[in-house]
């Protein structure tokens, strides 16, 4: 807050309220509705429904369906969150390193920030489309007995490397912004201090990162657990047998595909429970943040 | 400085190659002929068929219905993003002023309830946010479409951030000058955030143009189609015709939805990336 303010009057509340009527409408009213549904089951026809307690939540959090996609979805996470935060640290380090060039490889290694998850999705669903996709061909010709509709771990593969591919970018941008951050005189000294760059480089300049790591890392789990719906719905949409339906994914099918309003909210309900976790550990991080 | 070695614009060239040459090929083979395509796959160099490609893609009705163009869907995915980004700039340019100059009573809990925004994207919330909208009759309205999304917070939280760094002193002489609140924000705020509010935009431009979910469930005339959800819909009934499958013209429309983002992106990049880091911080 300013030292300095206006007095009391009834402005402020003019130029909040755009934002909070927004938000009142289409943000609390929704979310209110998302726990008060969880609570009811709609019969067949969707004419009555009643009030059931928890067993929309115990249904939906025993089913085999659902542990599937929760255990789906943390291991893909980790993943996505994994390799694209190492390619991007990768890349950042080395296009923080170069003179000649540096502004191409910049430009060429993080314009794919444009690209939506889903268009990103269709385009790989087209390179390995049986028919066409040479990737396809490739994954076969050195040796797999590659099948992404049918086996479920070269199903995920593909999701994965698309995914992968989407997020790179963005993370090589706040990784290459962390890097130039890091003054040149610390650089000028380590390398006095030790002749290897390897070493240089986990024993100084990781740590100096670690902040932005940490905000990256919950970015990235964010966006594995949301955004890469888009790239789902265009690739595998979940198949084969649920192998590849994030949570996210089973809230819109059951939801909207399978009309299971009560149950789909329910869901709804326990993603927001798990954001609000991941929010709390960003706080923490933040936190750390600060201190630095 | 050591010389950079040769190894390190080999990592440099891999990655750069591994982002670009996807959308390359994409581009390259939706400029052949779909006889082509089926007969020998993706396309490294492009073939004669660019302007007959895009010429039918923009322009010829394609769809379920045979209702729908690129070009169409190309003006509803500016819609989209413009009206998200202007939409977006201005509600949370007006809240992150009331929340940082003014001192007022429910100051806090309003607050708050901007920050909760924070936490609960709406895909969590999909379902009774369709029902919200289809109550108050908005589906397939361009209002239904835009200003649920306005919802979350995050532009508020970036003009706060800014808005507490501009010095004390500015509201103080502007205060013995007279100034109203109003006048403080239109004449001195607003001009000392336009490369902020420029960045903003951009940013919001991008990530309006490219929203999926949102506008997946809430359009259901295939007039109202934005190219991101559209491209699905015209791939499917592309390759379930009893025909060649008309892999070029997906393809093209891939290009088509990426282009102009990615020409923001490219032609304001200093301001973008200026933009998205500090927005983060």
């Amino acid at each position: 807050m300013k030292r300095v303010q206006f007095e009391h009057s009834p402005i402020p509340y003019l130029f909040v309220a755009p934002q909070i009527i927004i938000i009142v409408i289409f943000f609390l009213w929704p979310a209110g509705q998302a726990v008060y549904q969880s609570f009811l089951l709609e019969d067949a026809f969707g004419l009555s429904s009643r009030f059931v307690w928890f067993r929309n939540y115990s249904d939906t959090i025993f089913s085999r369906a659902w542990l599937q996609a929760f255990n789906f979805t943390i291991i893909f996470s980790m993943l996505v969150t994994f390799l694209s935060l190492g390619l991007a640290l990768l890349l950042a380090v080395k296009a923080n390193e170069v003179i000649r060039g540096a502004s191409t490889y910049k430009t060429m290694l993080m314009w794919a920030y444009a690209i939506a998850p889903p268009v990103a999705g269709l385009m790989g669903n087209l390179m390995f489309n049986p028919l066409i996709g040479d990737l396809y061909s490739l994954m076969n010709a050195i040796g797999f007995d590659f099948d992404h509709k049918l086996q479920a771990a070269d199903a995920s593969f593909v999701v994965v490397l698309i995914s992968v591919w989407k997020q790179v970018s963005v993370n090589f941008i706040f990784f290459l912004a962390g890097l130039q951050g890091i003054p040149k005189s610390v650089n000028e000294a380590s390398i006095l201090d030790c002749k290897s760059s390897f070493r240089r480089f986990w024993t100084i300049t990781f740590p100096l990162l670690a902040p932005t790591t940490f905000f990256l890392m919950v970015i990235n789990i964010t966006y594995a657990f949301f955004e890469t719906f888009g790239i789902i719905d265009t690739t595998t949409q979940g198949a084969p047998g649920g192998a590849t339906t994030t949570l996210v994914f089973k809230v819109f099918q059951d939801g909207f595909r399978g009309a299971d309003i009560g149950g789909s909210s329910a869901q709804s309900v326990v993603l927001m429970l798990l954001v609000l976790g991941l929010t709390v550990i960003q706080f923490r991080f933040i936190e750390k943040k600060v201190h630095y | 400085m050591e010389r950079t070695r040769i190894s390190t614009h080999i990592i440099l060239i891999c990655g750069a190659m591994f982002m670009t040459l996807p959308v390359w090929i994409a581009f390259a083979t939706s400029t052949h002929a779909p006889e082509t395509i089926l007969r020998e796959g993706l396309q490294f160099w492009p073939g004669g068929n660019f302007l007959k490609t895009y010429k039918e893609v923009l322009f010829v009705e394609g769809g379920v219905m045979k209702k729908v163009t690129a070009i169409t869907m190309l003006k509803n995915s500016l819609i989209l993003g413009i009206g998200f980004a202007v939409g977006k700039v201005i509600v949370s340019m007006l809240a992150a002023y009331a929340i940082v100059y003014f001192r007022f009573r429910f100051a806090v809990p309003l607050f708050w309830v901007i920050f909760m925004t924070l936490l609960l994207p709406l895909e969590v919330r999909i379902i009774p946010s369709y029902k919200v909208v289809a109550d108050l009759g908005l589906l397939d309205t361009q209002a239904g479409l835009i200003i649920p999304l306005i919802a979350s917070a995050t532009g508020t939280f970036f003009f706060r951030q800014f808005f507490r760094s501009v010095p004390d002193e500015l509201l103080e002489a502007a205060r013995l000058d007279g100034a109203t609140a109003w006048g403080f924000f239109k004449d001195i705020l607003v001009p000392l955030s336009k490369t902020m509010i420029a960045a903003i935009l951009i940013i919001m431009f991008v990530v309006g143009w490219n929203q999926y979910l949102w506008p997946l469930i809430m359009t259901t005339k295939e007039e109202n189609y934005t190219l991101v959800i559209g491209i699905k819909q015209i791939y499917q009934v592309l390759s379930e015709g009893g025909e060649i499958p008309q892999f070029q013209k997906a393809f093209a429309m891939t290009i088509l939805a990426t282009l102009p983002p990615v020409l923001v992106v490219l032609i304001f990049q200093n301001w973008f990336v200026k933009g998205l880091v500090e927005s983060e911080k």
